[in-house]
């Protein structure tokens, strides 16, 4: 078991190592650094332009190559160099990521919990009301892109804040700018800011987790452990919550980990739309201020966190289901 | 001479029940799940409106019309015009044939390599096996989405979506191609394909005559799926400026411009997200009870 999984482990690290490598040297063949500095006013002059090229490891008349060994020797320092701007990355980094872990923590929990019960109840329900109505919300759902959610939901926002005369729902922002006063008024204002962000997440994963959860619980239902357990004189209730649920939460909960992973990335839009700082909006900005640096450290991170939620995900199986224990 | 001719005549066959249609087998099935009915009806509606649609709106595309600026829905404008004056009827069905076509050449592709790859790796095994597996979980691991951002201004030009095609469609193989693997190693040991190997069949005849189109019900749902994800991925990028790049013009890139705007001309938002949602829908439709009528494991599953 162990040596499995250090194996594993070792697999995960070359992976992540590759794909940030790729995502590193993609960017600086593609990314035109030298074109964010020219076109500053005043323009400087060329030699100010590779002057600060070189002061940041971007100039594209240095050899790639070298430019790729100076930028590894940083990184396995736990140094990911200098913005365009010249800020730190690394500090940077860790800000965004902290803001849009805590959009996504919030947002995976409230959505997965929902979803689960939701999708749970559904199967216990097969072809009642409310199994058809959830079954064709949660597909509906499915079937529009987080975008549009996003969107829709912001222009609702609007709408209703118009209607009513003052901000009911805050759609911009993490917090509001000067906003001051005691700690839990800020604490307030910023969880007024993430209710809207927090609620178009969680739908999208609602949808995706009542649909899994309804299909992993319709195997276990006729299962004959379940049976046996009713036999043994249990209410059907306890039987379906301790018998049924608990196995049929076996899959989900490494469903779970795994979308927890892949929404670092997928949150990306609506964090964008929202106006929240986190790392895909500054992945998106980057771009288009061609910063080698934070595209290559955001690859990093979006893989790092892939990699340790698969990991995760295969650790907790083994624990959770005998049957994969070697 | 008759004599001859009389042996080469085949015999007399006893009658045997005639062979499984699959295929007639399967389109009386499908025609049988309403859901597939109905997706088929909406894509196919669609479909039409996305060809003709451009065609008889009286207006070009990007073509603009001065004298209409921001415009509510009118005789002249059927969904109105946008800030520059673009038809928005006219942007939205030329949007929606080219998202069309993004999400099938997408899923075309990326099914074709998913089963390739699934198909070669679960057959020969050991080293090519551990070889392909690599590549699919490197593919899987690779930030996909930082990659198409950053190679975005190469799909600027003429055939410049084509890049962005099969770059999506390089992001979304690894999955069906797992799947597929492990069915092909099931399959591996059938008796039927023992036969063939022994006939002295070669692989790769093997796995393309006899394995892959043994699974071809499963390619086919999948595909469908693929489809609708392709076009939710396009119309993302497209929405950051990533994706289809003018001149050329997908839904993503209508429902962006019209974004801004969804309080104060509703018109230029709502037309192209409705066509988005509809389509979406109706590929998932037909897709989910493709994979229902397809897949005797989940029969009596859903209503």
């Amino acid at each position: 078991m162990g040596k499995f999984l250090a194996r594993r482990l070792l697999n995960y690290v070359v992976l992540v190592f590759l794909a940030t490598s790729f995502a590193y040297l993609l960017a600086a063949t593609n990314l035109y650094p030298r074109g964010y500095f020219e076109q500053m006013q005043p323009p400087p002059t060329p030699e100010a332009v590779n002057a600060q090229l070189d002061a940041l490891n971007l100039n594209d008349q240095t050899p790639l190559a070298q430019r790729y060994t100076t930028w590894l020797g940083g990184v396995l320092q736990g140094d990911f160099g200098r913005t365009i701007q010249g800020g730190d990355v690394t500090d940077q980094m860790w800000m965004k990521a902290g803001v849009t872990l805590r959009l996504i923590t919030v947002a995976t929990l409230l959505g997965s919990a929902i979803g689960i019960a939701v999708g749970a109840y559904a199967a216990v329900r097969q072809y009642r009301r409310f199994d058809k109505a959830a079954t064709g919300v949660s597909f509906f759902v499915l079937s529009v892109p987080t975008v549009v959610i996003a969107l829709v939901v912001q222009v609702l926002a609007v709408a209703i804040n118009d209607g009513l005369g003052f901000q009911l729902l805050r759609y911009s922002g993490e917090y509001s700018a000067g906003f001051d006063g005691a700690w839990w008024e800020l604490l307030g204002n910023r969880i007024h800011h993430a209710i809207l962000p927090t609620f178009v997440l969680a739908v999208a994963l609602f949808a995706a987790f009542a649909r899994y959860q309804r299909n992993m619980m319709l195997d276990v239902l006729n299962a004959d452990f379940v049976r046996t357990a009713m036999a043994k004189g249990l209410t059907r209730r306890r039987a379906l919550l301790r018998h049924a649920l608990r196995t049929a939460l076996i899959p989900t909960i490494t469903y779970f980990t795994f979308t927890f992973g892949a929404l670092v990335s997928g949150a990306t839009f609506t964090e964008k739309i929202y106006g929240w700082h986190g790392m895909g909006a500054w992945l998106i900005d980057s771009i288009f201020r061609q910063d080698v640096h934070v595209v290559a450290a955001v690859s990093w991170f979006m893989a790092v966190t892939i990699m340790a939620a698969s990991f995760l995900s295969d650790i907790l199986y083994a624990w959770l289901d005998p049957r994969v224990r070697v | 001479m008759s004599t001859i001719e009389k042996s080469t005549e085949p015999a007399e066959a006893p009658t045997v029940p005639p062979a499984p249609n699959r295929l007639r087998d399967v389109t009386r099935q499908l025609l049988a799940t309403r859901r597939v009915l109905v997706g088929i009806g909406i894509l196919a509606l669609l479909a039409v409106l996305a060809f003709v649609g451009p065609l008889v709106s009286g207006w070009e595309v990007g073509q603009r019309d001065f004298g209409a600026l921001l415009e509510e829905p009118s005789a002249d404008h059927w969904m109105g015009t946008n800030r520059t004056g673009q038809d928005i009827f006219t942007q939205s069905t030329a949007g929606l044939q080219k998202s069309l076509l993004i999400g099938l050449l997408v899923a075309l592709l990326s099914t074709g390599v998913a089963a390739l790859v699934g198909a070669f790796a679960g057959y020969f095994g050991g080293v090519t096996d551990k070889a392909l597996m690599w590549v699919a979980d490197l593919a899987l691991v690779l930030p996909s989405f930082v990659i198409l951002a950053i190679l975005s201004k190469h799909f600027v030009g003429q055939g410049g979506w084509l890049v962005l095609v099969i770059l999506l469609a390089a992001f979304s193989w690894m999955v069906t191609s797992k799947m597929v693997r492990g069915l092909t190693i099931s399959l591996r040991e059938r008796e039927y394909i023992h036969a063939a190997r022994f006939m002295g069949v070669p692989p790769h005849r093997i796995i393309l005559r006899h394995i892959l189109p043994n699974m071809s019900s499963l390619l086919i749902a999948d595909a469908t799926i693929m489809v609708s994800a392709a076009v939710i991925g396009e119309t993302a990028l497209s929405y950051f400026g990533l994706g289809v790049q003018s001149p050329d013009i997908s839904l993503g890139v209508v429902i962006a411009a019209g974004s801004s705007f969804a309080t104060t001309a509703p018109w230029m938002f709502a037309f192209p997200t409705v066509l988005l949602v509809l389509m979406v829908l109706a590929v998932n439709m037909i897709g989910d009870g493709l994979r229902d009528a397809l897949d005797p494991m989940s029969t009596s599953r859903r209503s």
